[in-house]
């Protein structure tokens, strides 16, 4: 095999209350792929951050090149050859992408910054691995994978030893990823070292030569791809075994009455004349490629954007939805894809959280009964099984899994009964998957019913009892799970006028 | 985690204020005389009250820039209602905290509904209150009534006067009840959860359906609100009102909330925070000339504890 470039060893890492990681080893060699796999919460990032200067570890050594080394930040990691390309993109929408690629360290004609030489430079770097995408255009008009690419270009042009690709794929579509992986394989051959953080079995199988599992902050082993099975990853991330079974029939009754019901509703260019039905204790899942209109309906239907035209019918009336205040009364509720921006207040409490669409029912006398907040709250941490220390504790502190549970107790505590979950389980790791895979079945048990908006085929055919699909505003087909396979919603999801 | 954060930003700023207090008593005879007390407490209040209103909007992120020339238009106003427009006094107090709610409800629509960035929305209002402060009494000196005159007993109001002609500043009783009640309204009512969430993540509180555009209009009347509060401590203190002045010191508030941990991007800050840095300012203001360091001397120290505190605040974020 190939050589050892970088060793950690015994790493250890404390945060306040929380054991980020204990003894944690990992190596990464020339010209291979590590793929580092753990639940979210489990240390994947905080290790990568120590390695990149982020972080500061509270002991272990970590051997690059035969020396031990210390970066104190980012820079000094990235001088010496090792890069990080974050899962968010750290570009400047509003420069080039060569000035994007080299920001920082211009080239320059005396005191003036010499474009051209940078254009040229990033064509290079683009040429090297088949990269089409033009240096002087704005980097605000590409899409989120021509930024991602260059992303990647940007973490080559350093020199780099050590690429550490943070969730590269997770705004990709599948012909980009297979860009990337070829990027990827070509980065392999020049014997550059790389670790690869995914949730996706798929990619890891495709991409990667090693994988290394973490566990709650502890090193679990490492396994060499070929020879293992995805159950075998699995179990060593979890410690048991979860099958990923398509669900075979609906379990919604034939003559369950109709909750909701849309009707030619249209917005901009964005959602064109859609229309679909959803019935009492039904899961219906929304696919379709990104840029379907899929999350634009739900917030027409939720109030955050005014509809054009086209009608609502919740429960066999006709209703006007303003905004989402009209909805939560009507007992609407959405789970954005987007927690952190749109779902929660990071720096506030769990019980803030929870009782921010119902506050009104925590109020006597204009005084926040907050006893009763806790009370509540406290209910929904054990009956959801939301894993913190506590109900005062910040949510921001919370793993992806537990964050999206604070946000369905804040949608339960207001009652809602119609509930529009976008992108549940993204971000989450395969363990937490499961359980909100299982609060969504006890939701549709219990009479709530469930919009699900995914890019996650595997998700939408184990969770739909129907599906929607979409493509460019329009909906074009609708398929019950019985008939439905991976093929046939593609068909749909490509189907252009 | 936040918590224990706080109180040792208020601890550092006592810490301060005593110090200083001892250096300024050291140094200066005329410091460490009663009368310096009363004066010191007389120069604070409508700072006080300036800061604790416009620690709503900075909360949630934004700014009121209209409070200080808010102040002197609605003192002005009130006191022309009273002197040359034929209406009762109770009439004229009334008059100022309501002119300050619908001056604020202003701010807060235009930023809310029309989404004018806060330092905007306010510079303009500020700009347009000390237009309309010279305009409407046409141009003529607010007068509250002083000693001797009818309804003097305003003057009591902050500063009682005992038979022997003792001053007790009593207005320190009324701040603390006023601290005590806004405290209250920021921890423990709706008003000021939401005024927290709009800081902490409007977004989700849109989505969540709590009606922003509302809380938003409350939060920038609370602050017009106290500086109508602000504008009848400021002429009760000082009588006189001349047009056209009072830029600045809603500086001197919003640099004190800063000071007392009030932060800038929203989300976090305390009403009593405000109040000690509120406390600060004015020691600053009072002091310095006792030691001999006259009115730029005093911007230029004031100036550097606001950076400084702002850095240090800045600096633990980031450790955190």
């Amino acid at each position: 095999m190939s050589d050892v470039i970088l060793t950690m060893k015994n790493i250890n890492k404390q945060f306040p209350g929380v054991k980020a990681l204990s003894d944690v080893d990992l190596e990464i060699r020339a010209g291979e792929v590590l793929a580092l796999m753990g639940e979210n919460g489990a240390g994947k990032s905080t290790l990568m951050k120590i390695l990149t200067g982020i972080y500061k570890r509270d002991s272990g050594t970590i051997i690059y090149n035969g020396e031990e080394i210390e970066f104190s930040n980012p820079k000094a990691a990235q001088d010496a050859g090792i890069v990080i390309v974050h899962q968010e993109l750290q570009m400047v929408n509003h420069l080039t992408v060569a000035q994007n690629i080299f920001v920082g360290r211009e080239f320059k004609n005396g005191l003036m910054i010499d474009d051209q030489k940078m254009n040229e430079e990033a064509k290079k770097l683009f040429d090297l691995f088949e990269i089409e995408i033009d240096p002087k255009e704005n980097m605000g008009n590409l899409t989120v994978g021509s930024q991602q690419l260059c992303e990647i270009a940007k973490a080559i042009s350093f020199d780099a030893k050590i690429i550490v690709f943070d969730e590269p794929t997770a705004a990709l579509t599948e012909h980009e990823i297979q860009h990337l992986f070829n990027i990827i394989r070509r980065l392999r051959d020049r014997g550059i070292g790389m670790v690869y953080i995914s949730h996706r079995m798929d990619e890891i199988e495709q991409i990667t030569d090693r994988v290394t599992v973490l566990r709650d902050g502890e090193y679990v082993g490492t396994i060499i791809t070929e020879e293992s099975t995805k159950d075998e990853i699995i179990n060593m991330m979890v410690g048991r075994t979860i099958f990923e079974e398509p669900k075979q029939f609906s379990n919604v009754p034939a003559d369950a009455e109709t909750v909701l019901e849309v009707k030619n509703l249209n917005q901009g260019n964005r959602v064109k004349d859609v229309s679909f039905n959803l019935k009492k204790g039904e899961i219906l899942g929304f696919s379709g490629l990104m840029g379907a209109g899929r999350t634009e309906t739900a917030r027409v239907i939720f109030g955050a954007d005014k509809k054009d035209s086209g009608s609502i019918i919740l429960n066999g009336k006709e209703v006007e939805i303003e905004n989402p205040t009209d909805a939560v009364t009507l007992g609407i509720g959405y789970l954005s894809e987007d927690r952190k921006r749109f779902g929660l207040m990071l720096e506030k409490n769990l019980y803030e959280n929870m009782s921010l669409a119902s506050l009104d029912d925590f109020v006597s006398n204009s005084v926040i009964n907050e006893k009763l907040e806790r009370k509540i709250a406290s209910e929904h941490v054990v009956s959801l099984n939301i894993r913190t220390p506590g109900v005062s504790q910040f949510v921001e502190n919370l793993s992806g899994g537990n964050q999206q549970k604070v946000v369905v107790a804040k949608w339960l505590i207001a009652n809602s009964d119609i509930l529009i979950f976008d992108e549940p389980t993204r971000g989450i790791d395969v363990g937490a998957k499961q359980e909100i895979y299982e609060l969504m079945n006890d939701l549709v048990n219990e009479g709530k019913s469930i919009i699900m908006i995914s890019s996650e085929l595997t998700e939408i055919l184990r969770m739909s009892d129907r599906i929607v699909v979409m493509c460019e505003g329009r909906k074009t087909g609708e398929l019950s799970i019985e008939e439905a396979t991976q093929e046939k919603i593609m068909h749909l999801a490509t189907k252009r006028d | 985690m936040k918590k224990t954060k706080n109180i040792s930003q208020n601890t550092v700023v006592i810490g301060v204020i005593i110090a200083l207090s001892v250096l300024f008593s050291i140094f200066s005879p005329s410091f460490r005389q009663y009368s310096t007390v009363v004066t010191l407490f007389s120069y604070m209040y409508y700072i006080l009250l300036l800061a604790i209103g416009v620690t709503f909007p900075l909360i949630t992120g934004g700014v009121d820039l209209s409070t200080g020339t808010g102040l002197v238009c609605f003192s002005i106003i009130s006191s022309y209602m009273f002197n040359h427009a034929g209406l009762p006094l109770w009439v004229a107090i009334i008059a100022a905290p309501i002119m300050g709610i619908i001056s604020g409800a202003f701010n807060g629509l235009m930023i809310a509904k029309y989404h004018v960035p806060p330092f905007i929305a306010t510079l303009s209002m500020s700009m347009i209150l000390r237009g309309l402060g010279s305009i409407i009494p046409g141009g003529l000196t607010g007068v509250w009534p002083s000693q001797g005159s009818d309804g003097d007993w305003i003057r009591s109001v902050l500063r009682y006067q005992t038979e022997d002609g003792l001053i007790i500043p009593i207005g320190v009783i009324w701040m603390i009840i006023i601290i005590g009640i806004m405290t209250f309204v920021l921890k423990h009512t709706k008003v000021g959860r939401y005024t927290i969430g709009i800081g902490s993540n409007r977004t989700a509180l849109s989505l969540s359906g709590v009606n922003v555009l509302k809380y938003q209009v409350i939060v920038y009347a609370i602050s017009g609100f106290f500086t109508g509060l602000a504008a009848l401590a400021y002429g009760w203190t000082f009588t006189t009102i001349t047009p056209g002045t009072g830029a600045g010191f809603e500086l001197d508030a919003i640099g004190g909330a800063i000071i007392g941990g009030v932060s800038t991007t929203g989300g976090k800050g305390t009403i009593v925070g405000a109040a000690i840095g509120v406390i600060l300012i004015s020691l600053l203001k009072t002091g310095l000339p006792h030691v001999g360091l006259q009115a730029n001397a005093q911007q230029i120290i004031t100036g550097a504890i606001l950076m400084l505190a702002v850095a240090v605040d800045m600096i633990r974020e980031k450790n955190n």
